[in-house]
């Protein structure tokens, strides 16, 4: 699918049946319609039965509905929401191995602290650095950890949820996790 | 799915009635598989057999249920497709694992892009050895993912007969598609209780329902009210949501013209004179040229395909557009439309005739009148009278012959394109073709289905002499199973439609275009069929005659002029209303009836339509 000009970076939440199998029909639709995912993730939720997506599409507005519509006729999609607008949170996690020795590890311990992020691994030769956050506060992060070395690192797709009340039905349908129970189709 | 006697008003897949025989019984998945099948009212299916598949074929005899065996598989789906577009019903095919179930792969794609229902049953090696590469063995859920509504890998006996239901209705319900059931060989081996199930299908994530708001209906009939220059778009979904009486009261209520998409022939009657024919590619030039200058149009069930709009940035710039579809996923995909009205186009008619008002758009079907005037299908009179049979003659004389009635089958080439434009169908699916995909070798075998869905029927093939060669292998089948179809051969000796591009956009190199044929008459013979050969026009009429009165399938070879095109031509992503027109010949011009002097035009003379002016009827 070409893009339009005002393509932009959107985030959708489906919630899907926990199937195998179920995934792999979600990305081929994406690869087939050629839409450009940035980043996905998949998990449980508190339903049993209900897995949970969050992915980072470039898209413009029309491209926006059509991938809807396109994963509703997934016999296993449940829901889905484009929440890209909406007031909402969006997390990554990131690990992060810096190269540093005793000499400078504090310098390294102040540097994550700005950022809120968190030792949680140490050896004599390296350290390990945990982020939460949005994508441009971990990219900060690594650019200040770059001088130091990195030696690897890790990163989360990006999970999104939107903030306040949930279940308003009108704007918010994908919010309510929706019970396998209760639905019959035919 | 049901026998096409049943009502078309019905649902479809709707289980057989209360079955009060129905009791618990330990059954076998290959008895539970025939047992679901019936159950859901299929009649007959096509398939090939094969290890993984053996069990289920083991179980067959004792099940009310036709088997057709095919020559291979590609032909089982094509005739599951077209007995799926005759009936308005589910096909059903079957073969087994791994080739058996990869040569299903262009029958699948080609009932994807066309939104035909049907069910693939497929054998699968044991579910001890999936992954391990067993013998015949192919990830064909995986395979078929993209080219499937839905498919299903089934590895547990007691999972065969809920899979199979849903795949009936998921492949039936909404806008419709192939499903694959893929059964492992342990699943079709083992026994469970059973008992057909006939409470509601539980799909939490299926809703293929839509229905449009009262207001988007006022805001239609409004700009249909508005409207000087409208025009309606019958594409498949017409025919498929069983719409073509209520489009007809729409037309005779507003007196919109209506031009048609090559899947949504039929859906409007050819012979109405507010019915303007095939647009498109291929489509008359007034057709397009009208939809260049509409102020309104009515899409109704089809989907902007490139072959329809040429160049998008200069398509139908002056018009508002309504889009009447059932799949949200296909607004704005291709045209940009100014009110999508989501949901069965039947459901919308029904609320919409009534808030239209009675009218007349004589202005507008006058102007349009005078662009026929323009034609260039009335130019196949001035086709070189050199004693050669053109394509154009024989499919006109088809439809004189026989009476316009016939359900015909058509292949993928030029012969495709004249029998769109010169065969006039009057009926909904009575024109079968493959449109989305434009599969060669769909005609024989699809039309070998619809012969079991429509057994009174008069059934010709239009096929081209490359596309034949494809499936021709299904002659054997024809002659095993006493299926009676008519094959016309529309023999150029190209691959004409390759040909023609070849001619227009490639300096006139023919590569790989010429092609040799066997002798088809006597392949007929040879399958103890019959066949005919005709090389001038008026032996047309007694070949078409001859061919009816066989009891078998008979062949007739068309020797037609070798380089002929198919006019009038949209080249692909040009702008609709510029067309490559036929060459007139030197002369020619003078015999044209609309040459005639002026004032000659007598009172009680029909006017001027040129659909019906192609050649001189002997
Ligand atoms: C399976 C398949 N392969 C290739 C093509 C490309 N193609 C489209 S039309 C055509 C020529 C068809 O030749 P023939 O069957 O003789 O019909 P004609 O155009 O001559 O009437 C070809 C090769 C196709 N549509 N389908
Ligand atoms: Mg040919």
């Amino acid at each position: 699918m070409a893009q339009g000009e005002s393509s932009t970076l959107r985030h959708f939440v489906a919630y899907v049946e926990d199937q195998p199998g179920v995934l792999n029909r979600v990305t081929s639709l994406f690869r087939r319609r050629c839409y450009n995912i940035v980043s996905l993730n998949v998990g449980r939720t508190h339903e049993t039965g209900v897995s949970r997506m969050t992915f980072a599409v470039e898209a413009d507005e029309d491209t926006a509905r059509r991938i809807e519509a396109n994963l509703y006729k997934l016999v296993n999609v449940l829901s889905v929401e484009d929440i890209t607008g909406k007031p909402s949170l969006t997390r990554d996690l990131a690990l992060i191995k810096v190269n540093v020795g005793p000499d400078k590890r504090s310098e390294v311990l102040q540097l994550c602290e700005v950022f809120r992020a968190r030792a949680v691994d140490v050896d004599t030769d390296t350290l390990i650095v945990e982020i939460t956050g949005d994508q441009s506060k971990i990219d900060k992060l690594v650019a200040v950890l770059t001088p130091f070395g990195i030696a690897e690192m890790v990163q989360s797709g990006t999970v999104a949820m939107t903030r306040g009340t949930r279940g308003d039905a009108a704007n918010g349908a994908a919010q309510q996790p929706p019970s396998l129970r209760t639905i019959v189709a035919a | 799915m049901a026998s096409p006697m049943k009502s078309m008003t019905e649902p479809r897949a709707t289980p057989m009635a209360t079955d009060t025989e129905s009791r618990v019984e330990t059954l076998t998945g290959s008895q539970i598989i025939w047992d679901t099948l019936v159950h859901q009212g299929v009649s007959v299916v096509f398939g090939y057999p094969g290890g993984a598949i053996m069990p289920a074929y083991d179980a067959m005899p004792g099940y009310p249920i036709r088997h057709v065996l095919v020559r291979h598989e590609q032909g089982a789906a094509h005739m599951a497709d077209g007995y799926a577009r005759a009936s308005g019903g589910v096909g059903v095919c079957i073969a087994t694992s791994g080739p058996g179930a990869t040569n299903l792969v262009t029958g699948i794609a080609n009932a994807m892009m066309d939104s035909i229902p049907m069910v693939c049953i497929t054998g699968q090696v044991s579910s001890t050895v999936i992954g391990s590469d067993a013998f015949q063995e192919v990830d064909f859920t995986g395979v078929t993912l993209p080219i499937t509504k839905h498919n299903i890998l089934v590895t547990r006996t007691q999972d065969i007969m809920p899979a199979i239901r849903q795949a009936f209705y998921i492949a039936s319900s909404g806008r419709p598609g192939p499903v694959v059931v893929d059964i492992t060989k342990d699943a079709q081996q083992g026994s469970c209780e059973h008992r057909y199930d006939t409470s509601p299908i539980r799909l939490p994530g299926y809703r293929p329902e839509h229905h449009p708001v009262p207001a988007e209906i006022a805001e239609a009939a409004a700009l249909i009210a508005a409207a000087k220059r409208p025009i309606i778009f019958c594409g498949h979904g017409i025919i498929e949501a069983n719409a073509t009486g209520l489009l007809l009261e729409f037309v005779q209520k507003t007196s919109f013209p209506v031009a048609l998409t090559l899947l949504g022939l039929g859906g409007f009657p050819a012979t109405h004179p507010l019915s303007l024919g095939m647009m498109g590619m291929h489509g008359e030039a007034w057709v397009n040229t009208a939809i260049q200058e509409a102020d309104l149009i009515i899409a109704m069930g089809m989907r902007f395909d490139d072959r329809v709009t040429g160049n998008l940035k200069t398509y139908a710039q002056n018009a508002k557009k309504i889009h009447i579809e059932l799949d949200p996923a296909e607004i704005n995909k291709n045209v940009k439309v100014d009110l999508p009205l989501v949901g069965d186009v039947r459901e919308i008619l029904r609320m919409l005739l009534p808030q239209v008002a009675k009218r007349n758009c004589d202005v507008w079907n006058s102007h349009i009148t005078e662009l026929k005037g323009d034609s260039a299908v009335r130019e196949i009179q001035s086709l070189p009278d050199n004693g050669s049979l053109f394509a154009a003659h024989v499919i006109h004389d088809l439809w004189r012959y026989t009476q316009g009635k016939a359900l015909v089958v058509t292949d993928v080439g030029q012969h495709q394109m004249w029998e769109a434009q010169y065969y006039k169908h009057d009926h909904p699916r009575k024109l079968l073709t493959s449109g989305g995909a434009g599969t060669m070798g769909f005609a024989l075998p699809a039309a070998m289905g619809a012969r079991m869905a429509c057994p009174d029927d008069e059934i010709w093939v239009v096929v081209g002499d490359g596309g034949f060669q494809m499936t021709a292998c299904e002659l054997a089948t024809c002659a095993q199973e006493d299926i009676k179809v008519n094959i016309a051969i529309i023999n150029n000796g190209f691959l004409g439609m390759v040909r023609q591009w070849q001619q227009f956009f490639y300096g006139g190199r023919y590569v790989a275009t010429p092609i040799k044929s066997p002798d088809f008459v006597k392949l007929a013979d040879a399958h103890g069929l019959k066949g005919l050969r005709v090389t001038k026009r008026e032996e047309v009429k007694a070949a078409v005659e001859a061919a009816r009165s066989f009891k078998e399938t008979c062949i007739i070879d068309f020797r037609v002029e070798q380089e002929d095109s198919v006019y009038p031509m949209v080249p692909a992503g040009a702008d609709l209303d510029k067309m490559i027109r036929r060459p007139v010949p030197v002369g020619a011009i003078s015999e044209l009836p609309s040459e005639e002097a002026p004032g000659e035009a007598q009172k009680d003379v029909p006017p001027h339509n040129p659909i019906f002016e192609t050649g001189k009827d002997h």
